[in-house]
């Protein structure tokens, strides 16, 4: 992690306002943030806060009212629904609280979904897959449904999922919220170890504190701005 | 290359989703299998019908026309007019080129005698001719020669019918019936017909030469109609316009008066009932089309059902970084697929249907090629159609909001 390379991810004054006039909720209310390539951060806030927008907006799922998104450089601000699906498919990785993999689906199949879009050939896309769980300590586990797997498992296939594309930036929403505290431990081991060894990028919002431990920065949201941002110093 | 992976990826998706919810998916395209099965089996046994129509009528004698006396009317033939005689026969002979054989032919209902058994059919008086004009084959036997056609000893040729009728299984050539008073020897049986188009039996007749029947039967020298055939098909309506003439020309008819004699044409006829079956085809294959439509709502409604449904999944796929066409493409094919599939299924299931009620019916089992292929376009057409909106649904999901679904 190097502090002169150029952000990642830059906002700069960036808005999103729902409703208008009187009934007007600001969900984000002029954020400025950087995040750079290898870093991670936690983002923790209440609920309200506007940290879940925020992630919405990181993940191109969500446009901002205004200011500017950089992505690599790249203004989003202006950019179309299927290119911001684009930027999806080739940059980003996914996690949810929920776990969201595909029911009465292989854990194999959940994990190619994202080669599936970038039109990767069967046979290269069952073995990155393959690879993809097998890197999440699920080798042997190709073949079972989620509801074959506990809930921890479940947020591995949905990891491996994420990884699978070897994204710029993963980004996880309350990712341990379903889960017990050793399950929630091991969760974030194993996303501490892919930041560690593949400098892979991360975003965890979280309203835990052991959580965000796991973390080398913590951004705290109230009422749509930034009131804190933190950083330990970096990692091992 | 990356488009083609894309597509047989959603096909393999959209397999994989139809087969998951099996029974689901096969009550689903049943609208549509009944729809196909249905369009496809009327429309071939309405073409069966057709061709056995046009099939029997050919069988009543190629080219055929025949002129009767009186004016066409509903109710039958207006009485009084006068009869044909023989020398209208030769003179449509001598008169008209295209016309290729002539015979003149008179009919009446009598009872039949041999030893021990009697039946009641239609006896005609007619010449060689009427046989090649009325398309009759001799299955055992002979036709009339020159002294009994000159009216010698009687003689007569027996309709199939007859013959079972009076003989059974018996030999009945060289045996001795009477037919209404007069002693009759049989020479000849011809071959069965069949039913024509309006169950009438066409083997019970009994054939004796004209000049026998106008003198001992009849007792003047009338002639009831007079057949004949045209030398071409194309040439029957010339053909009908000339008899048409002679027959006023001789009759006397003054400019102006209505004809009292009347002209049918087998032709005429034949393409009278082709049409009038081709338009019941239609209207049925019709009818049976409205079904496919509301197999295309069946295929509509679960769609629709299927996309509320996975409305998390859709999420998933968005998140991705599934773009929205991709997702339309992707329930679009899946409505596609589901519809062809209940089209194959409909178009075997018809055609075995049909094959089968054809031949409980005695229709000729032919397949029309387009009318296989048009059902084929329209289950696909029906996918797309009412594939459209649902996936139109899933696509224009927003991710978010998909994502959160419960």
């Amino acid at each position: 992690m190097t502090d002169t390379a150029a952000p990642l991810i830059a906002l700069r004054d960036v808005f999103k306002i729902y409703g208008s006039g009187e009934s007007e909720v600001r969900a984000l209310d002029g954020v400025d943030l950087d995040i750079r390539t290898g870093e991670f951060v936690a983002v923790m806030g209440p609920s309200g806060s506007g940290k879940s927008t925020c992630m919405n907006v990181l993940g191109c799922l969500d446009r901002p009212t205004r200011g500017r998104y950089l992505f690599r450089g790249v203004d989003l601000a202006g950019a179309s629904l299927d290119q911001l699906a684009l930027v999806r498919r080739h940059y980003l990785g996914f996690v949810f609280q929920g776990f969201n993999l595909l029911a009465r689906t292989t854990a194999l199949e959940n994990v190619e979904l994202p080669l599936v879009y970038r039109g990767v050939p069967t046979v290269e896309r069952r073995r990155l897959a393959a690879k993809a769980l097998a890197d999440v300590g699920l080798g042997g586990r190709e073949l079972h449904t989620p509801a074959e797997l506990s809930g921890g498992q479940q947020q591995r296939v949905a990891i491996a999922r994420a990884m699978v594309s070897e994204p710029s930036l993963l980004l996880a929403d309350e990712p341990t919220g379903n889960l017990d505290t050793a399950r929630k431990h091991e969760i974030m081991r194993l996303l501490r170890a892919l930041n560690d060894e593949r400098k892979i990028t991360i975003v965890v919002v979280t309203h835990e504190s052991d959580v965000a431990d796991f973390a080398s920065r913590t951004i705290l949201f109230r009422d749509g701005r930034i009131e804190r941002d933190e950083r330990r110093g970096a990692p091992s | 290359m990356k488009t083609l992976l894309m597509l047989t990826s959603t096909l393999g998706m959209a397999l994989r989703e139809i087969r998951r919810n099996v029974l689901r998916s096969v009550l689903t395209t049943l609208g549509i299998v009944i729809g196909v099965a249905a369009v496809i089996m009327l429309v071939t046994l309405g073409q069966g019908a057709t061709d056995k129509v046009t099939g029997d009528i050919a069988k009543m004698g190629v080219n055929m026309l025949t002129v009767v006396p009186g004016a066409e009317r509903r109710g039958g033939a207006s009485v009084g007019a006068a009869p044909l005689t023989l020398d209208d026969a030769r003179a449509i002979r001598q008169e008209i080129p295209s016309v290729a054989t002539v015979a003149p032919s008179a009919g009446r209902g009598l009872l039949v005698v041999s030893a021990n058994q009697n039946w009641s059919t239609t006896v005609t008086g007619c010449t060689n001719d009427y046989l090649s004009v009325r398309d009759l084959r001799l299955a055992v036997g002979r036709s009339f020669n020159e002294a009994e056609a000159q009216g010698g000893s009687p003689a007569c040729v027996l309709g199939p019918t007859v013959r079972s009728k009076l003989f059974g299984q018996g030999d009945p050539l060289d045996a001795s019936i009477r037919v209404g008073k007069v002693a009759c020897r049989v020479i000849g049986v011809t071959e069965a017909k069949g039913q024509n188009t309006f169950g009438m039996d066409q083997d019970d007749f009994v054939l004796m030469p004209l000049t026998t029947f106008q003198r001992r039967i009849l007792g003047s020298r009338d002639v009831g109609a007079i057949s004949m055939s045209a030398s071409t098909e194309t040439a029957i309506p010339k053909v009908k316009t000339q008899l048409a003439a002679l027959m006023r020309a001789r009759r006397k008819l003054p400019e102006g008066a209505p004809d009292d004699f009347s002209v049918r044409d087998m032709k005429e006829i034949s393409e009278t009932l082709s049409s009038v079956t081709g338009a019941l085809t239609a209207l049925l294959g019709a009818v049976a089309a409205v079904s496919l439509v509301v197999g295309g709502i069946g295929i509509m409604n679960i769609m629709l059902v299927s996309v509320t449904e996975r409305t998390r999944e859709i999420g998933i796929r968005l998140a991705i970084g599934a773009r929205a066409y991709e997702v339309l493409l992707q329930f679009l094919v899946e409505a596609v697929m589901l519809s062809l599939f209940g089209g194959v299924l409909g178009m075997m299931l018809g055609l075995v249907g049909s094959y089968a009620a054809g031949r409980a019916l005695s229709f000729p089992f032919r397949v029309l090629p387009e009318v296989v292929v048009i059902a084929f376009a329209f289950s696909f057409l029906v996918g797309v159609g009412f594939g459209f909106f649902p996936a139109r649904r899933a696509a224009r999901m927003n991710p978010i909001d998909a994502l959160r679904h419960e």
